[in-house]
């Protein structure tokens, strides 16, 4: 393994220092959590506090800003943050007006957040919270855990964010969020798997020619292996199962996230994202907007997922609204 | 009187920390690469947090518990948090266990499990080493038998246990996102259950 690191416990602590040093302007940290706050401190809105495991820079400090999150809670590499470090979260960001947990649906991230919000609903806190279950490739069954999430929570943070700041209450901050994850779909593929820095070695193999279909995020394996092909054949598979669920449709207008796995060129993100406007073009699904980049990553993983979210006039509105944070500016 | 728990906690540590590399390798094949990591980290912090001469099983137990919740992460640390903090629960004020408060502390324990994890037997879960180990000690215990003697018998269930679980498919958890897939496997929170119960047995045989 080689790894730009000192020490391999000390790299989320020494992460988050790096993004309090970069972005000041933008982000704090909690003395002694593992939590990025705004730098300006609780305002008087509803607050958002969205985390999980590291390792999937830019997420989910880097969307701490105007217009999007309050908080974000950093675990270990891929492992979720502790009910106390959450906590710490809400405390901080609460002012008086709720905090709306974003949860990506993973058994322990989901178990954590949950006490986490008892222990401030115990205190007095209004917290709500909402789980993003975007990933296709899991079959939606009680035969599992259920869809996991994956980049289509950028989008939650970005909706969501906006209508915070723009002033809605708890339970209608919560109704768009929910709308988000009604209408987002993502899938994924690796090229090559990602190497946790404390396991040492790649989290699966594949061999020169195989890519693997249906990741999540932490370098868990997919649903099934196949022989590489080109990429427009790559981008048909991963669309042709999120339009299968058939929410999006012609006439349509959606948002379009082509989203690198953390070690794939901009180069080939975007040499798949001209394939994925021609498939929506020839399907008379509109693209209102267009995110091509590193948003969701898993650590140095080759591969991109491919994410739909279906927009009306107020998921548009909030869409397009400004957002000031370190990993995505809009004005 | 020191209880001894300390020292329990102790072998149970030594035996998470001894098979770290193991556990991680394991969770590699049908999870996230996590699992001996963190709770090798979360014993490190146990150990760092209790003394020897702490002697109140029930007051250690939920120490162990809230230590882990807040060390290990992922989904390890709420359910051996949870199982900790339920099993202190039965103990508290205690400083010696009965065969009967093993019989307890099995039930709160899987109680907690449960209620967390919403699982059941057969999901290719730690229920599934943990529920057939108490049943074996139950009627071990009833028939007769001692504490080494039962939980010997409770260990080797557990066994059975995981090896049950490479021939299932698992429905909780990361590793359900593999489908067939995580069949052949065993699981990491079934084995790392197993070496807990094992190390458990190690202690009373040394007592």
């Amino acid at each position: 393994m080689k790894k730009l690191i000192n020490k391999i416990d000390k790299i989320v602590d020494e992460m988050l220092d790096g993004m309090t040093a970069a972005y000041p302007q933008y982000v704090k940290r909690l003395d002694g959590f593992e939590v990025l706050v705004r730098a300006s401190g609780p305002s008087a809105k509803v607050a958002l506090v969205s985390g999980g495991g590291s390792g999937h820079e830019p997420s989910h400090g880097g969307y701490v800003g105007k217009g999007m999150l309050d908080g974000a809670v950093a675990g270990e590499v891929f492992t979720s943050p502790t009910p106390d470090q959450v906590f710490e979260a809400i405390k901080a960001v609460n002012g008086g007006k709720g905090v709306l947990l974003v949860i990506k649906n993973y058994t322990g991230d989901v178990m954590n957040f949950e006490m986490a919000a008892d222990m401030a609903r115990d205190e007095g806190i209004k917290v709500e919270q909402v789980i993003v279950a975007d990933d296709v490739a899991v079959e939606n069954s009680t035969w599992t855990t259920g869809r996991r999430g994956i980049a289509g929570t950028v989008f939650v943070h970005k909706i969501a964010g906006a209508s915070a700041e723009a002033g809605l209450d708890l339970a209608d901050v919560k109704r768009v969020a929910e709308k988000v994850i009604a209408n987002v779909r993502s899938m994924g593929m690796a090229v090559n798997a990602c190497t946790v820095p404390a396991a040492g070695k790649v989290s699966f193999e594949l061999s020169d020619d195989e890519i693997e279909i249906g990741i999540g995020i932490h370098g868990e394996p997919g649903t099934h292996r196949e022989k590489i092909s080109d990429v427009n054949n790559i981008a048909d598979k991963l669309l042709t199962k999120i339009l299968a669920e058939g929410i999006y449709k012609a006439g349509d207008e959606v948002a379009v996230m082509v989203n690198g796995m953390g070690g794939t060129p901009l180069m080939e993100l975007l040499v798949a994202n001209k394939h994925v406007k021609k498939v929506l073009d020839e399907k008379g699904i509109k693209i209102a907007k267009t995110l091509v980049g590193n948003y969701m990553t898993s650590l140095d993983m080759e591969g991109f997922s491919i994410t739909l979210l279906k927009l009306d006039e107020e998921l548009k509105k909030f869409l397009n609204a400004p957002a000031d944070t370190p990993a995505f500016v809009q004005f | 009187m020191a209880s001894g728990i300390y020292e329990c906690l102790s072998k149970i540590s030594e035996k998470i920390t001894a098979n770290k590399d193991f556990l991680t390798e394991l969770d590699r094949e049908i999870g996230d690469s996590d699992h001996g990591i963190n709770m090798a980290r979360g014993f490190a912090a146990v150990m760092e947090k209790l003394s020897p001469d702490e002697s109140d099983i029930g007051a250690v137990l939920k120490k162990t518990g809230m230590t882990l919740l807040s060390k290990v992460g992922g989904a390890s640390g709420p359910l051996y948090g949870t199982a900790y903090m339920e099993a202190g629960k039965v103990m508290a004020g205690k400083v010696e266990a009965a065969p009967e408060d093993f019989n307890a502390i099995f039930d709160a324990a899987i109680a907690g499990i449960q209620k967390r994890g919403k699982a059941v037997k057969g999901e290719k879960t730690m229920l599934d080493a943990i529920i057939p180990a108490k049943e074996t000690y139950a009627k071990k215990i009833s028939d007769g038998a001692n504490i080494v003697e039962a939980l010997e018998a409770a260990c080797k269930s557990a066994r059975e246990g995981v090896e049950y679980t490479k021939t299932i498919i698992a429905t909780k958890g990361r590793a359900s996102y593999l489908g067939e897939r995580s069949i052949g496997h065993q699981d990491p929170g079934a084995t790392s259950s197993t070496l807990t119960l094992e190390a458990i047995l190690d202690y009373m045989k040394s007592k």
